[in-house]
């Protein structure tokens, strides 16, 4: 009897460890653990994955980049485009049950402004002040122009966060954020997971089907495609191309996907040349050798299936804003041996710093072997990302492997590099003339006027190479067949509006 | 007694300090600063500038020291500069994790090791013998992360029987808990298991060839008594110690495993510390360690002064 009851327990411990259920909660696998998550702090763009299912937004994109009023209910821009007014939409809760009014908004709008450590407060530079003209109304007066406000509206400056439990949470409301998104904040636990559950009060409720949402964040790329293929998890960002042949295969999987709004390429450092004693700084024919011995098409195919998209220019060349006249070069050896000759160079060495994973070492190690057919001696070197960074910081370095996330307005993806006050330009680059036509496509409006000073811009520093622009990331979610609705966006960006889990 | 215990503490207080000293000035002469890495891709200067004032990077390594200190005493670990959470609260959480998997790959290593070693050693030159010196081997071999995903690729996605990473609290729900931990237990186990063995198949040949065993085979023992109840007790003996010794082996095994596995632990908790330069985290992670080796090590050696008197100072 003791012998029967023993094997009806393990055989229903085994049932109970073999079987497992979960209804309605999606499971989302990050590459990484998110950082802060308060909107105004957040640094990570796993960060803004969690945020876009917590925390909503003035204005919001469509999957074509089209923006349109979220938390906001419409704007109109004055003629002298020094102001702006947003109407709030009315009948909004935040997750604690307070309103989200024009006080609110304003509120949220100056926080980003004035929290210390904010990264929001270059973003919301031009905004001088927020005044309340109605409880749905507010009005933002600008100290100039400034095209890119609504796009940046659509991002984390524009996300809404409760002032009262910010008030009351002080520095520890990162903790437990509360916004006005479809999910709630349950629990947090580092490294592990991030719970949220359906907001039941959300002002759009009726675009959420879906009960709850939890983010694990796992680092390994095979590890986070088994856990889906294994039903653990629903959908997976970043899923590397060399996984995309097993992912089109499993017929329990779906692979949409959307190009990125960031690009990748080489940065040369064109800073204290004479320090350095390197052609590749001083030498614009050198720098153009170069990009004549690389072939972007090898690259993608080589490093990345084909997988991406080749580009040449801070946006890819399917965007409004890419430079047609400008197109991308090809590969030419011969053109390029000449060009070191006119400069009076036989070989040319340098050191190109990339990240130390296989795919960044092996995209080095392709762009060493072409240039090197063309009389480059390109010597890779793998470095640790933080350490990378900061050799980056400290002008120690040749050449950088390196890109960009991507921001919806152009102006994101360039001025910080190319003007000569920028933030990220820390290779060195000045001209005067660019700087004063990337500062103008800021205060300027209207497609037209603002395409026409990119484009001058262009002209003026692509030619320049201090920046080798070369591909832009496809942007791949693999999810499971069960889940329906979902849509790939080209800011990277999970969303859950209309999306169904059978 | 009371001297020497007295002894022994005032003896850990100077190498506390060296270790303080030490995990302070190794992370900050790594490579990379940690408010350039926090300020993410914007790289915004006044963000820089205001990470570098807030966790007091600014200022002169040996005074940032002494503040640490100062907090330390108050019993205050800081702050993840990462996600603004409590080091010690992340060190609570993180602990019981790393703990439960060590103890079940112990709980593995032994189920294996034990019975394979006898077998091994009762019919030495055997094939199954020589069976389980090449598992053994293998298991020695095989590197963890390897096996790792082989594990996962084979178990989770093709047979769908266990979930493929993750981890869930014991106290929450037991059943799924273990469901996620055998995976991970046995991936951390094979290395100490295939140590293990090997010490057992060898030091019972060596119980095995001894008088005593003779004896009670010849008063009648039957043949698996005398290997259960006589050779097997002895010859665990050095079994024991060697798995006292691999103990640090597993927790550094551990940093590996709960990387593939995705297991909140000790190991991803200090690894991504490191990457991030995120300092009061491994300051603390590593504070917490070397003090917890320190404590055992003297409880180890009261103990022993218990147990015999003469090792207190000869006053025996």
């Amino acid at each position: 009897m003791k012998r029967h009851l023993f094997r009806l327990l393990l055989g229903t411990a085994l049932v109970a460890l073999l079987g497992s259920a979960s209804a309605q909660t999606v499971r989302v696998g990050l590459a990484e653990d998110p950082d802060m998550l308060d909107p105004d702090l957040g640094r990570t763009y796993v960060g803004r994955i969690v945020f876009a299912s917590m925390c909503d937004k003035l204005f919001e994109i469509t999957p074509d980049l089209e923006i349109f009023p979220q938390l906001a209910s419409g704007y109109e821009v004055a003629d002298d485009g020094l102001s702006i007014t947003i109407d709030v939409r009315p009948g909004v809760v935040f997750h604690d049950g307070t309103p989200l009014d024009a006080d609110a908004v304003k509120y949220n709008l100056e926080r980003s402004k004035n929290l210390p450590g904010s990264n929001r407060a270059s973003e919301l530079a031009q905004v001088d002040a927020v005044t309340v003209v109605d409880d749905d109304t507010v009005r933002l007066d600008l100290s100039e122009p400034f095209a890119p406000l609504i796009a940046l509206l659509a991002d984390r400056s524009g996300m809404m966060i409760s002032p009262a439990a910010a008030e009351e949470l002080g520095e520890d409301f990162a903790r437990s954020p509360v916004c006005a998104g479809p999910f709630q904040f349950v629990e947090r636990v580092a490294q592990d997971r991030i719970t949220l559950e359906r907001f039941e009060d959300y002002w759009d409720a009726d675009a959420i089907a879906i009960d709850a949402v939890e983010f694990l964040p796992i680092p390994d790329t095979s590890v986070r495609l088994a856990n889906l293929q294994s039903g653990d998890l629903q959908i997976i960002e970043r899923a590397a191309p060399t996984d995309l042949g097993i992912i089109r295969d499993d017929p329990d999987l779906t692979l949409p996907s959307a190009a990125s709004l960031g690009y990748q390429g080489i940065t040369i450092n064109i800073a204290n040349p004479e320090q350095r004693d390197d052609p590749m700084a001083t030498d614009p024919r050198v720098r153009e050798a170069f990009e004549l011995a690389i072939d972007r098409t090898v690259i993608n195919d080589v490093v990345f299936g084909g997988e991406f998209i080749v580009g040449n220019q801070a946006v890819p060349p399917s965007s409004p804003w890419y430079v047609d006249d400008y197109p991308i070069a090809e590969r030419d050896v011969e053109r390029a041996r000449a060009l070191l000759d006119e400069a009076g160079y036989d070989r040319v060495a340098f050191e190109l710093m990339v990240a130390n994973n296989p795919q960044s070492v092996q995209l080095g190690e392709v762009v060493q072997a072409l240039a090197g057919e063309a009389g480059f001696d390109v010597t890779v070197r793998a470095t640790e990302f933080a350490t990378a960074l900061d050799l980056w910081e400290q002008g120690d370095y040749d050449a950088f492997q390196v890109g960009w996330s991507g921001r919806l307005d152009p102006d994101g993806n360039i001025h910080s590099f190319q003007t000569c006050e920028g933030n990220l330009n820390e290779h060195g680059v000045c001209d005067e003339e660019t700087s004063r036509l990337l500062n103008e496509a800021r205060v300027t409006s209207g497609f037209e006027a603002r395409y026409e000073l990119y484009e001058e811009a262009a002209m003026r520093y692509l030619p320049n190479r201090h920046v080798i622009y070369l591909y832009h990331q496809q942007l791949f979610f693999p999810h499971t067949a069960s889940m329906q609705g979902f849509d790939a966006y080209p800011d990277g960006i999970i969303r859950f509006q209309g999306v169904t889990v059978d | 007694m009371l001297p020497f215990v007295v002894q022994r503490v005032l003896t850990a207080i100077p190498t506390l300090a060296i270790v303080t000293v030490m995990v302070f000035g190794i992370q900050r002469s790594l490579p990379g600063d940690p408010a350039v890495i926090l300020a993410g891709e914007e790289q915004d200067p006044q963000v820089i500038a205001f990470i570098r004032e807030k966790y007091r990077l600014d200022e002169p390594v040996p005074v940032q020291y002494v503040a640490w200190l100062g907090q330390l005493a108050r019993g205050d670990l800081g702050v993840s500069m990462r996600t603004g959470e409590p080091v010690t609260s992340l060190i609570l959480t993180k602990l019981p994790v790393t703990v439960q998997l060590s103890l079940l790959s112990i709980l593995v290593a032994i189920l294996v090791a034990i019975p394979a070693g006898v077998i091994a050693a009762t019919r030495k030159n055997t094939g199954w013998d020589v069976a389980g010196t090449v598992v053994a081997l293998s298991g020695l071999s095989i590197p963890n992360f390897w096996l790792g995903i082989m594990l996962i690729l084979f178990v989770s996605v093709q047979l769908g029987w266990l979930p493929a990473s993750g981890y869930v609290p014991f106290f929450e729900d037991p059943v799924d808990n273990l469901r996620r931990m055998i995976m991970p237990a046995i991936v951390l186990g094979t290395g100490l298991a295939a140590v293990l063995m090997r010490q057992m198949r060898s030091s019972m040949l060596e119980v095995l060839s001894q008088d005593f065993v003779r004896t009670a085979t010849a008063k009648g023992a039957s043949g698996w008594t005398t290997i259960v109840r006589h050779a097997m007790r002895n010859a665990l003996i050095p079994v024991v110690t060697i798995l006292g010794l691999q103990l640090g082996t597993l927790l550094s095994g551990a940093v590996l495993t709960e990387q593939v596995f995705t297991i909140p632990g000790f190991g991803k908790l200090i690894v991504d510390a490191v990457f991030n330069r995120d300092y009061a985290v491994v300051q603390g992670v590593v504070l917490f360690t070397a003090t917890a080796y320190i404590v055992i090590n003297l409880a180890v050696d009261v103990l022993y002064a218990l147990l015999d008197p003469r090792i207190s100072g000869g006053r025996a």
